[in-house]
């Protein structure tokens, strides 16, 4: 048994798969699994390390299994720079990930913003052996909040619609935002529009300080589980000063063709507000991502 | 690196502005100042009263216990439960005022007590003697005697205080505190390095001033530095009068 460990140990180095040969590689057992899921044709869906990506990653297996597919997970893998050479060793097949960042990962002055000509660029920047299925609606992006009673009393529905009163109005919003071309410089910029006081804030301050009323506009994620718990409006952003980040799964080209129908489908259906909802059930109420997961898509007829 | 601090602090960008170092040390003065002058005015009579009475003194090992409340917690906690229902900038400073004000007031009350307990005996007794009451004795025996523990009470909460009081920076207000959050959240290191620079600086200049209050208000019957030495050493009190 160990001989035929070591065996394949040296067979995977010769064959190139080791190439990234850090010692300090946390993926070093799922290199082992993966070189038996090659042969008993089980696809493994990689996350990142935060909520959403586990989410999508259970969704994604959730999927594949319904339709016959044998899938398993291996969530939390860590950081882009983590899974993606996870990807490209084999330890996983599938990861989900995000247009825009993704094309700015490999190309760092990616500046498309439409949606379309994100996604054909990222094709193009991909490396061999790796593709991308058809993107969703839903995106985790940057988003300008503003509460229910914000939005009817100004009558806001894009970030357009700020450019007549955001001079009285106090943008709350994460320090880098200050400086960052996309942030406020962006917003003079593109729309026009210039907040009157700025309030440096994050996380879960940024939200309460909205729900409170001490900031009028917040930027917040667009899959921010507060949208779907304290009813915030997004502010639509016409000109896309923010880019385009939709949920695409990324694939070893090994699998494409065997997964792409099933995810192709899940990606159809998945948009920002049913992300949103979703996440507002793993972060807020502590359920099950998989759990989750499998509501969302017997819920969806792919279950 | 520290040529990049350099850098950024000599920069002229950084010294002009709403962002600018002017400003923000002036922010970060007045918060210290603000939470500063609470303390004092909360720990300074509690703390003597107890010293002088005798009572209370369970009030003491009560504030110290607070040291071990951790700030930046206590100030998040604070904001979740206060912001509801604060409007403005107060929504944001007082619960930061309060954080700080719970970090100042163990210092200054053990300053404040200790210094009043530990007056000798002789001198209260010889006060009493001459004919003072206690509110005379306690003004103008205990106090003054009181007062080298006293102000290194003020001065540790000051040095305190005015560390921490970075952490305004998180609940969005300003102070030197902001180059430390804003710094990091854009990767500028020489700007956190150069707010870090700062805030040290800022402490250990308030340090030294409290020094030079203290040499001045403090007697120099009790600092021996005083050229009557010999006398306070060795007062002439009536045989029978001395608790030791």
């Amino acid at each position: 048994m160990k001989r035929t460990t070591v065996t394949i140990a040296v067979l995977a180095a010769a064959l190139g798969l080791a190439a990234c040969g850090s010692t300090s590689n946390p993926l070093g057992t799922g290199s082992a699994s993966s070189s038996s899921s090659a042969a008993g044709g089980v696809v493994t869906v990689g996350s990142a390390d935060f909520s959403e990506s586990i989410l999508l990653a259970d969704i994604y297996a959730g999927a594949l299994k319904a339709a016959g597919i044998n899938a398993t997970t291996h969530t939390g893998i860590g950081s882009r720079e983590v899974y993606l050479k996870a990807l490209t060793d084999g330890s996983v097949q599938i990861v989900p990930e995000y247009t825009g960042a993704l094309a700015l990962y490999y190309d760092k002055t990616f500046d498309k913003t439409d949606p379309a000509q994100v996604y054909d660029a990222l094709k193009s920047l991909l490396p061999t052996g790796l593709t991308v299925l058809n993107r969703s609606a839903a995106e985790d992006n940057d988003s300008m909040a503003v509460t229910k009673a914000t939005a009817e009393a100004k009558h806001l529905k894009t970030v357009e619609d700020l450019k007549t009163v955001a001079g009285s109005m106090t943008l709350g919003a994460p320090p880098e935002f200050q400086t960052r071309a996309q942030g406020i410089p962006g917003l003079a910029r593109v729309y026009g529009v210039t907040f009157g006081t700025f309030r440096p804030l994050k996380g879960q301050q940024l939200v309460q300080a909205l729900k409170n009323g001490q900031v009028d506009v917040a930027n917040i994620f667009s899959t921010d589980p507060s949208y779907a718990t304290d009813g915030f409006v997004a502010l639509t952003d016409t000109k896309k000063l923010f880019g385009s980040q939709n949920v695409v799964p990324l694939v070893s080209t090994s699998v494409a063709d065997k997964v792409a129908p099933v995810l192709n489908k899940v990606s159809a259906v998945l948009t920002t507000v049913k992300l949103a909802a979703m996440l507002k059930e793993t972060d807020v109420d502590k359920k099950d991502p998989s759990a989750v997961a499998e509501e969302f898509l017997k819920a969806n007829g792919l279950g | 690196m520290i040529g990049a601090i350099w850098t950024w602090l000599t920069s002229t960008s950084s010294w002009s502005g709403d962002d600018g170092i002017p400003h923000r040390l002036l922010q970060h003065a007045g918060y210290s100042a603000l939470v500063l002058v609470v303390a004092a005015a909360i720990a300074v009579p509690l703390g003597v009263w107890i010293g002088h009475s005798g009572h209370g003194r369970s009030l003491v090992t009560v504030a110290n216990s607070l040291r071990a409340v951790p700030t930046l917690g206590l100030l998040f906690a604070l904001t979740l439960v206060l912001q509801p229902h604060l409007q403005g900038n107060t929504a944001f400073l007082l619960p930061c005022v309060i954080a700080l004000v719970l970090l100042a007031v163990p210092p200054i009350l053990s300053g404040a007590y200790a210094g009043v307990e530990a007056v000798d005996p002789a001198a209260r007794d010889a006060a009493k003697g001459v004919g003072m009451r206690p509110r005379e004795v306690l003004r103008h025996v205990e106090l003054p005697c009181a007062l080298p523990l006293l102000m290194s009470g003020l001065r540790s909460a000051a040095l305190q205080v005015i560390a921490t009081a970075t952490i305004a920076a998180y609940v969005g207000l300003g102070g030197l505190g902001r180059y430390l959050v804003d710094g990091i959240a854009t990767n500028d290191y020489p700007r956190t390095g150069g707010g870090a620079v700062l805030v040290a600086l800022f402490a250990l200049v308030a340090d030294i001033v409290g020094a030079l209050v203290q040499a001045r208000v403090v007697s120099p019957g009790l600092t021996g530095k005083g050229r009557r030495l010999a006398r306070v050493d060795h007062p002439t009190v009536p045989s029978g009068a001395t608790a030791s």
